[in-house]
């Protein structure tokens, strides 16, 4: 595994270990800034299994509430997040099979996994002096620090394109910033697997932002 | 190793899960290739755009519905 995801679980043991203490004693304060920083990516994993944006809102509302009950039987044997998220599924699980939407992740919006990142007619072909060369270079983007408006819709946009697979994945990943191997085990998957939606995702956004940052500069030129 | 073959293998590359032989292969290629350095540069860029967009949020109903259960989870003798 990568070091980075190490390092992440060597800090999170530590970090886990207060939060825990503060939750335990009544922290109220701790409880909600756990509740903002992590029910967003609870959303995204409950809805892979439910039907509805309001049945995924209870589902993660009686993850929160199993969590309260359960935080002086808990022993620590996983970290604070793995035991939430544990818990999530298993209830996001039972209400899909509840509501009869036993949709495997596998089967969700698949097809499109194995096309290429970029497209196969800007690189030279077998007979050009350079095969798999670029034709033409990506053009450079323009230098901003902040996320203007307009890219931001355009990141939307994009995501809201992905396939639900590789949505869920990308956002997961670079969105709430949970790790690979977090990734694979919340959604049941390989990390290859993983890996290959997260490649096809950020993929597609990079291509969105192209045509965006291409648009914007004929736009300037004319 | 080709530019097309570049950008397929760009996200092992930055998962970090390469062999050390290809990894090192991967990163000549970009030494010597402005255009597949600056497609990393650009998925990288990429990715801390994503990191920007606005994350999914409880309703604050269910918010304040949670905060009240801890806050009654707590309170002595509950």
């Amino acid at each position: 595994m990568a070091g980075t995801g190490t390092r992440e679980r060597a800090s999170d043991t530590a970090d886990d270990r207060a939060l825990l203490d503060a939750l335990r004693a009544g922290d109220e304060s701790t409880f909600a800034s756990i509740v903002d920083g992590w029910s967003g990516s609870m959303l995204r994993v409950a809805a892979v299994h439910v039907s509805t944006h309001s049945s995924a809102e209870e589902v993660v509302q009686e993850t929160w509430l199993a969590v309260i009950k359960g935080l002086h039987a808990f022993r620590g044997q996983s970290s604070l997040r793995t035991w939430v998220y544990r818990i999530l599924v298993n209830q996001a699980k039972s209400r899909g099979v509840r509501e009869k939407r036993v949709v495997p992740f596998a089967s969700l919006g698949s097809g499109s996994d194995d096309e290429p990142a970029v497209e196969p007619s800007r690189f030279q072909g077998p007979g050009d002096q350079y095969p798999g060369g670029w034709r033409e270079f990506p053009a450079e983007w323009p230098e901003q620090a902040a996320l203007s408006r307009e890219m931001h819709a355009v990141v939307n946009h994009a995501l809201d394109t992905l396939p639900p697979r590789q949505r869920i994945v990308v956002a997961l990943r670079d969105l709430e910033g949970h790790s690979a191997e977090e990734v694979s085990d919340l959604l049941e998957i390989s990390t290859g697997n993983q890996r290959v939606l997260l490649h096809r995702g950020r993929s597609v956004v990079r291509a969105h932002l192209e045509r965006y940052f291409s648009s914007a500069s004929a736009g300037r030129a004319r | 190793m080709t530019c097309q073959q570049v950008v397929e293998l760009v996200t092992s590359y930055l998962e970090g899960t390469m062999a050390a032989d290809e990894r090192a292969r991967f990163e000549e290629h970009l030494v010597l290739c402005d255009g597949c350095d600056r497609y990393v540069r650009q998925i990288r860029r990429t990715i801390d755009l994503i990191g920007e967009v606005d994350e999914e949020s409880l309703s604050p109903s269910t918010r304040d519905r949670l905060l009240d259960a801890f806050a009654d989870w707590n309170r002595p003798g509950a």
